[in-house]
């Protein structure tokens, strides 16, 4: 097996053209696991890790509002510990990812690269409608993260190209997070839902993991929720969202899924539950946004 | 944190004062290795010129073998041996009890998993890819899967040429169709928990110049081992030479052979030294793993709540090998009532083979299955009869001097009533998450996960109490051995303890060099490898190790001591009757210290070597009657407080609490550890723990998918430990470390229901069991 180093990120897309067939190595958290059980047998690694502009992020300033710019090597604790403000649902979710030890390897890139449908780190990029750059020698493209995933363990990445960074808009209202596992940390997702108010622009954007082959949104929800809050006027005079709003969204949502039954759980039970995740994740951000205060519930990470 | 009551040193129990002796809690000799991560475990061995040896295992629970082709495997550059069936060089059989399992398959397979053939080759990968070109042309057959319906049914065909029934036991008193004023009955169901060690397995053999072969390894039990690997060699014991390596962790899981015959056929074929090591998912199919069972139960009461029958039949799944199948089935069928007096009974237990995973040792064998059982019997019989759970319970313990329903009359303390009211007096937690204005979401459940703030989220306390026999029993004379040297090194005294007997992480270690500290007054005691090179101590199982092989330390100990006495007495002229040892002095009881012992002794080396054997035991007749099956019992009680969301199924134990007799604390922090660790391993059982099997194959053989208990999953403890001391054992301990994982698996499960009402009749409690 050949081990690839570029130091900058041109060498890196030089390299992948040369090696189609190689391996990209990030944090190498899962990876090293597909090595370890041996179902992985790459002929060339391609390591990652020296190229500093995978690991920088910046904030762009746009008309419609700024967009986060985060390298694909940006580790989840970072995400935690330096964009918890701007991308409140991201931030979240990368605390329910793994151990301290996974948080600080693991990176945003990998995640999305590696295309689990259990991957906690796309049901808010979903949510905020991110997308995804990629690129190679021949040069750079950008696609909506929906469009990214293809299939189970499967993207859109050509054999020449890297992920080089996720395009983010910075939250402009409440966002949650929420994970269903037998366990209480370190677990993976048996079915997750992230949403995203988008109060400037009368918008909800929903993200459903682990229930589906590839994440995705529940576009009926999305839809009948902003309308909800349009109608009535909700936007600008927040009163408690009736019962059968909450409700009827978290039924839209379940109804969203096309889970299956695995190991981790029945698909009877990850409907369930999605529609649970939902009445509540919508309920606290609600009622964050009718407070303007942080929702209820200390955030700390397994 | 936790909040410990563990008994101090009382003086009186022995006459020593050095520091370091029975009753108290050195640090361990591993521990600052262990911490670092500089401890060596048996993965981390290697030796010159080494090799790497595989496993081939078969694909399928039940299956013909009609052909193996190691050509291809054979030819691959790098390869030094290819091994099948036919290179078993002597008894290609082993077992613990029955002889039923091929070193290598014959002829058939009889589990996913089963051991087919071996490769030997420079490299890891390399034996893995060769692995890959042995062709096995098997006939897929159709498996038996329900140990019930092999039980019973005619028409499911025979495992093995015997019959499918390993062992069946029924255990009867008094008149089990007596009427009662109350009748409840379930039916419960437990998973198949794994040992989850952390250390996989592995070995290393080196060939001997004699034929021989010296293997290096962890494992649970060298001597039984021995036997067994010897005896398919073709050798003597003599030329199989065993040490210890590091044990990563045992519970059970290491009690039968994995690799043992397989990496000394591949050193004694290649002549060179061949290390195996399995893999985390070759793991999960390279142990037996703890029978799942259903069970069957009846309880009869009077209106006050006083037991009148109770009546069961449980069905032990061994799987395809017997291993402890019919350990298993005598725990379960003379254990089955649980701590309780029970005038009338009948129990009945089968221990079935099928094509699913073998099952075999596991922490709390036997006992942890009827104990769920029987736990939820009693809550159920308290709901209807309108009673305090406790209540119940109290009412029904059993005590000293009343007996088992096999005849065995209790002659040592057997505090049950004590326990229960100790553990429901511990202190409850104040407050719960769920009520606070901002709680921090890890103390909720779904904890780091983000699923509740609070929402739907109840609160319940459930309770259970159970009963484990120490020592191997029904006539198995497991004794143990030890040896002991005295000598003076560089002017000081020191002490050598010499034992076969498994450090597995329990503290033997430790407890052996108390005990020699407080017998021979001596500081310095060092442990000697465990190895062959000494007679048995038998497996580090049964909760066992420090009764017998304490004993045995204990009586060597006092051997030496006795000569050097002599010694004292023949050199200063003083009758060694008034002679003792205390802080490396000779003391007299007329005329005080004597002497060093560093003196006395000189050059003299002063070495013995003592068995300890348990007092005897009886099998059982077909009644399941005998004087005496089982050599003492072990009780312990647990509470849980556990907080569910009742909306998700979500589970997060609150506080798990436990009150158990220990007979003396040899070494308190000891005992507290091991509550601990066996209450965190029950409450696994309790709310995650399974392997899941499915047409005779395992769907999660992973630490991803088999989910043991994170410290976010395992609460707070209030530990209580009362020493009742039994007179027949050694300083009067009681074994310690099954307990535990036995009680906390049915108070989780109570509190569960408490919480929300469900029956929950299964372990593990799944999210999908709460919810529908
Ligand atoms: C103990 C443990 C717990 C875990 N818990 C969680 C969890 O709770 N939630 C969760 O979602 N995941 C979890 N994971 C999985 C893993 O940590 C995450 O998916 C992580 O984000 C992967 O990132 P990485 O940098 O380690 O990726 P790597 O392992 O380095 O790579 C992952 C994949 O991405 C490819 N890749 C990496 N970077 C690029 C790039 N720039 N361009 C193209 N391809 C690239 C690699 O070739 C590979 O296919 C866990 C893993 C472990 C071992």
């Amino acid at each position: 097996m050949d081990f690839l180093r570029p130091a900058s990120w041109s060498e890196a897309l030089e390299a992948k053209a040369n090696h189609p067939d190689a391996t990209p190595i990030a944090g190498g958290t899962d990876v090293m696991v597909e090595l370890n059980f041996d179902q992985r047998r790459p002929t060339t690694l391609l390591d990652l890790t020296r190229i500093e502009r995978l690991a920088q992020w910046s904030r762009d300033s746009h008309p419609e509002g700024d967009v986060l710019r985060i390298g694909a090597g940006v580790p989840y604790s970072r995400l935690i510990g330096e964009l918890g403000t701007s991308l409140p649902g991201l931030a979240i979710a990368s605390r329910t990812v793994g151990s301290p030890q996974i948080r600080n390897r693991g990176t945003l890139g990998g995640n999305l690269a590696s295309a689990s449908p259990a991957g906690d780190g796309h049901p808010p990029l979903i949510a905020s409608e991110a997308e995804i750059e990629l690129e190679s020698v021949r040069g750079t493209r950008t696609l909506p993260v929906s469009d990214f995933f293809t299939g189970v363990k499967r993207t859109a990445l050509a054999d020449d190209e890297l992920v080089s960074a996720v395009h983010v808009p910075a939250a402009t209202g409440p966002q949650q997070f929420s994970k269903i596992g037998p366990r209480n940390a370190m677990v993976i997702a048996v079915c997750t839902f992230a949403v995203a108010l988008h109060p400037q622009r009368g918008t909800v954007g929903t993200g459903l993991g682990s229930v589906a082959p590839t994440p995705r949104s529940a576009t009926e929800a999305e839809e009948f929720l902003a309308g909800e809050l349009a109608e009535n006027g909700r936007w600008e005079r927040p009163d408690p969202l009736p019962e059968s709003v909450i409700g009827r969204f978290g039924e839209l949502v379940a109804r969203a899924a096309a889970p299956i039954d695995d190991v981790r759980g029945t698909a009877r039970y990850r409907t369930h539950a999605l529609g649970v995740l939902a009445r509540r994740t919508l309920g606290w951000a609600w009622d964050e946004y009718r407070n303007g205060t942080e929702t209820s519930g200390r955030q700390g990470c397994a | 944190m936790s909040n410990t009551h563990a008994p101090a040193h009382r003086p009186q129990d022995l006459e020593e004062e050095i520091a370091g002796g029975v009753g108290e809690s050195p640090q361990r000799p591993d521990a600052a290795l262990k911490v670092r991560g500089d401890f060596a475990y048996a993965s981390d061995l290697w030796a010159e010129n080494m090799i790497w040896g595989a496993t081939l295992r078969s694909p399928h629970p039940s299956a013909r073998i009609r052909s193996i082709d190691i050509g291809p495997a054979l030819r691959t550059p790098g390869v030094h041996a290819v091994l099948t069936a036919d290179d078993v060089p002597g008894r290609n059989l082993y077992g613990l009890k029955d002889v039923d399992q091929p070193v290598l398959a014959v002829d058939v397979v009889r589990y996913r998993g089963e051991a087919v053939a071996l490769v030997a080759a420079d490299h890891p990968e390399t034996a893995r890819r060769a692995l890959e070109l042995v062709e096995v042309d098997y006939e897929v057959l159709e498996p038996v899967l329900d140990a019930e319906r092999a039980a019973h049914e005619e028409s499911v065909p025979a495992v093995h040429p015997g019959g499918n029934t390993v062992r069946y036991q029924p255990i009867v008193k008094g008149d089990p169709d007596a009427a009662a004023d109350v009748i409840v009955s379930g039916t419960y169901t437990v998973g198949m928990q794994d040992q989850a060690f952390l250390g996989p397995e592995a070995g290393l053999a080196i060939p001997g110049e004699d034929g021989g072969v010296d293997l290096y390894l962890a494992t649970q039990d060298l001597h039984t081992d021995r036997k067994q690997t010897a005896a398919a060699l073709g050798l003597d014991p003599e030329q199989v030479r065993m040490t210890m390596s590091g044990v990563g962790g045992a519970f059970g899981g290491r009690e039968d052979l994995s690799m043992q015959v397989h990496v000394c056929m591949l050193a004694l074929r290649t002549g060179r030294p061949v290390k195996m090591v399995y893999d985390r998912a070759e793991s999960f199919f390279g142990h037996v793993h703890r029978h799942p069972a259903t069970m069957y139960y009846e309880h009869g009461a009077t209106s006050e709540g006083d037991l009148v029958f109770v009546r069961a039949r449980l069905y032990f799944d061994g799987g395809a090998y017997s291993s402890k199948t019919p350990v298993v089935v005598g725990n379960g069928t003379t254990l089955g009532v649980g701590p309780y007096v029970v005038p009338n009974v009948r129990i009945e237990g089968w221990g079935m083979y099928t094509n699913n995973p073998p099952c075999g040792a596991m922490r709390g064998l036997g006992a942890v299955q009827p104990a769920f059982a029987y736990e939820s019997q009693m809550d159920r019989l308290a709901e209807r009869l309108g009673m305090d759970p406790v209540d119940l319970r109290v009412r029904n313990a059993i005590s000293r001097g009343e007996s088992t329903p096999t005849g065995q009359v209790l002659d040592y303390p057997a505090p049950v009533e004590e326990l229960l009211r100790r553990v429901r007096d511990l202190p409850l937690p104040e407050t719960s998450a769920a009520e606070a204005s901002d709680p921090d979401i890890r103390d909720l459940p779904g904890g780091a996960s983000n699923t509740t703030h609070g929402e739907d989220v109840v609160r319940g306390i459930g309770y259970g109490v159970c009963i484990k026999n120490v020592c191997y029993a029904e006539g198995a004379d497991d004794f143990s051995t030890a040896r002991v040297r005295l000598q003076v090194i560089a002017g000081e005294p020191i002490a050598m303890v010499h034992t076969a007997a498994a450090e597995v992480g329990q503290g033997l270690v430790t407890v052996q060099q108390q005990i020699t500290r407080s017998e021979l007054g001596v500081e310095r005691v060092n442990i000697h490898p465990n190895d062959t090179s000494v007679g048995p101590a038998g497996s580090s199982s049964a909760s066992r190790q420090t009764y017998v092989t304490g004993g045995a330390v204990q009586a060597a100990c006092r051997a030496v001591r006795a000569e050097l006495l002599d010694l004292t007495a023949r050199e200063l002229g003083e009758p060694a009757a008034g002679l003792s040892l205390s802080g490396g002095k000779v003391v007299s009881e007329t005329s005080g210290v004597l002497a060093d012992l560093a003196d006395v002794l000189g050059d003299e080396v002063i070495e013995e070597t003592r068995e300890y054997h348990h007092r005897e035991t009886f099998p059982l007749d077909e009644q399941g009657s005998s004087e005496r099956a089982q050599v003492q019992h072990a009780f312990s009680a647990h509470r849980a407080v556990v907080d569910v969301d009742t909306g998700l199924g979500l589970v997060k134990v609150v506080q798990l609490d436990c009150s158990q007799d220990v007979g003396k604390a040899v070494n308190p922090d000891s005992v507290v550890g091991q509550i601990q660790g066996g209450s965190a391993q029950g409450l696994g059982l309790a709310v995650m723990e399974e392997i899941q099997v499915s047409e005779g194959r395992i769907d999660n053989p992973s630490f991803t998918d088999y989910l043991i208990p994170t410290i976010l999953d395992m609460p707070p403890m209030n530990v209580d430990v009362i020493e009742r001391g039994d007179p027949n054992a050694p300083y009067g301990v009681r074994g310690v470390g099954e307990p535990p994982t036995i009680s906390s698996t049915p108070a989780v499960v109570a509190a569960i229901r408490a919480a929300t009402g469900k029956a929950l009749d299964h372990v593990p409690v799944g999210p999908d069991h709460i919810v529908e």
